[in-house]
């Protein structure tokens, strides 16, 4: 009842404001619309409600779309003007008088317009800082470069302050200090020209997270309900975190998670698993990457169409990820392109020494039927080592050729930006 | 006995530092990887260690993490200086006994190796 009631003040306000724009009396627009002169009065100073069929009348005598009186339009608007006062108030501004928000909505449209969108822009400014700020951190290609600098950096400054510092210096030493001072400040010199050219393709690129950014940002926050998540600021990514939750809401009926809690402990071998459960591989991957049951818990998931186009990323503690559109093509996620429904398993280690169990798997399906095209999907779970295979046949992968620190690869496509490579 | 066990996989700053250190009188030896990190302290039994963050095969903080978790108590509390690339707040560093950010003064490494081996 109260909410009819404050939806009422909102229209009465309305109507008035409409009427006093037209410089209409009070006692014409009640005759054209009916009623008597002071319960028009009566409405308009929010003391009584007004029907839906008074409004419809009202509307058609002030010459105004009926939604602009309609409660839920302006129900809409007053929400936005509060969640705006709610944002921009704080501690230093003091708090704003929210009781007069609808008062002021119906007073000053424009201006409640102005407020309202003033808060939303601050909204995704803000969005867009956490997100510059979390790439900045989480990025490889700068945490990589910047600590060759910093060493290098750390190399120069030691080696000059000998030099400067220390008294009778044997000649030996003297010539390598010399040595090593040309070869370190070569070396700043390279890296930081990368950086420069780094941060310059910053100003060439959309600066927002991509969708796909913004989904994995979701996800690595526990997958808020989607319309309290901050890291889905655009409708893409939005939808495309919808079409997540209910494919893995399907994928969670088809395999609940007591019966995958129960075969994880049972074997360690997705395969094995499957096949106990008389589920396909990938399912079971999917699964093992989402629930990460008792032996699973670092388990990482990547996930590509058939152009190499990551689609979904769950990164694996130490494994390297490099920005979205990036990837080392030595992974073995694209062999299992070229051999689909056969699932290849691999050691992986990378430029750091790290190494990795990886199964991957590809799938093909024509869900248009025969005469549509093959949509093959391949994905690659990511385990921690295998012991037992400590001594067999390793992959030598990388985050990307661009940081790749590896002087010698087949599969190099660009230079790396780091001096040692 | 060994004084100091470095292990740095930059090879002009291990060479910076061991100028400076042994010119300080300090017996110092070098490690450049942080594969077998744990078993170069375990052979050298030095009175101190100064430990990179940043290695390759397994890092600075792996290698304190085994350290610290040795079942031989003397050898797991050996003390170790952190050196580091991101300051006091990187990850890894707590169970250092000090940690100190790159680039560094000469004099104040100096001055923190004297007063850890005092």
């Amino acid at each position: 009842m109260s909410g009819r009631t404050q939806n009422n003040v909102l229209t009465g306000t309305r109507i008035r404001e409409r009427r006093l724009a037209l410089s209409r009396r009070q006692a014409d627009v009640a005759r054209a619309a009916g009623i008597s002169p002071a319960y028009l009065n009566l409405i308009e100073h929010n003391r009584r409600p007004v029907s839906d069929d008074l409004v419809m009348r009202l509307s058609e005598v002030l010459e105004v779309p009926a939604d602009e009186l309609l409660e839920g339009h302006e129900e809409v608007r007053l929400a936005a003007l509060r969640e705006a006062a709610a944002r921009l108030g704080g501690a230093d501004i003091g708090a704003p008088e929210t009781a007069l928000a609808p008062d002021f909505l119906a007073r000053f449209p424009g201006w409640a317009a102005i407020l309202v969108a003033h808060a939303r822009r601050s909204e995704a400014l803000e969005a867009q800082l956490v997100s510059l700020s979390d790439r900045m951190r989480q990025d490889p290609y700068l945490l990589t470069t910047l600590h060759e600098i910093l060493s290098a950096v750390t190399a120069i400054r030691s080696t000059a302050s000998i030099l400067a510092d220390e008294a009778a210096i044997p000649a030996e030493w003297l010539s390598r200090f010399h040595a090593n001072l040309d070869q370190d400040s070569q070396r700043l010199s390279v890296t930081a020209q990368a950086l420069v050219a780094y941060l310059d393709s910053f100003e060439a690129e959309d600066t927002t997270a991509t969708p796909q950014e913004e989904v994995e940002a979701w996800m690595g926050a526990g997958a808020p309900p989607l319309d309290r998540s901050p890291d889905l600021a655009s409708d893409a990514a939005r939808a495309m975190a919808g079409a997540h939750l209910a494919r893995m809401e399907q994928e969670r009926r088809a395999l609940p998670d007591a019966t995958l809690v129960e075969a994880a402990a049972a074997s360690h071998d997705p395969l094995m698993i499957a096949a106990r459960l008389g589920h396909p591989p990938d399912l079971v991957m999917r699964r093992l990457a989402a629930l990460k049951p008792a032996g699973f818990e670092q388990v990482g998931l990547l996930v590509c169409d058939s152009a190499g186009a990551l689609i979904l990323r769950r990164p694996a503690p130490g494994f390297p990820l490099p920005r979205p559109g990036d990837a080392c093509a030595l992974w073995p996620l694209y062999q299992a392109l070229a051999a689909p429904q056969t699932a290849l398993s691999h050691s992986v280690e990378t430029p750091e020494g790290r190494r990795f169990l990886t199964l991957s798997y590809a799938t093909r399906q024509q869900p248009e039927g025969v005469q549509g095209p093959v949509i093959t999907q391949a994905q690659m779970l990511i385990m921690p080592p295998d012991p037992a295979r400590a001594a067999g046949p390793v992959i030598r992968i990388g985050p990307a050729c661009r940081i790749c620190p590896r002087k010698t690869c087949p599969a190099r496509r660009e230079p790396s930006i780091l001096a040692t490579a | 006995m060994l004084d100091i066990l470095m292990i740095e996989d930059e090879p002009n700053i291990a060479e910076a530092v061991r100028f400076i250190l042994t010119r300080d009188g300090w017996a110092m030896t070098l490690h450049g990887d942080g594969e077998g990190g744990v078993e170069a302290i375990r052979l050298a039994r030095p009175r101190l260690v100064i430990l990179d963050l940043m290695l390759p095969n397994r890092s600075g903080a792996e290698i304190l993490r085994d350290l610290r978790a040795d079942p031989d108590t003397a050898f797991a509390m050996t003390p170790v200086l952190m050196l580091t690339a991101r300051g006091d707040a990187a990850a890894g560093t707590s169970q250092a006994d000090a940690v100190l950010a790159k680039p560094f003064a000469n004099e104040d490494l100096r001055a923190l190796v004297r007063r850890m081996l005092a």
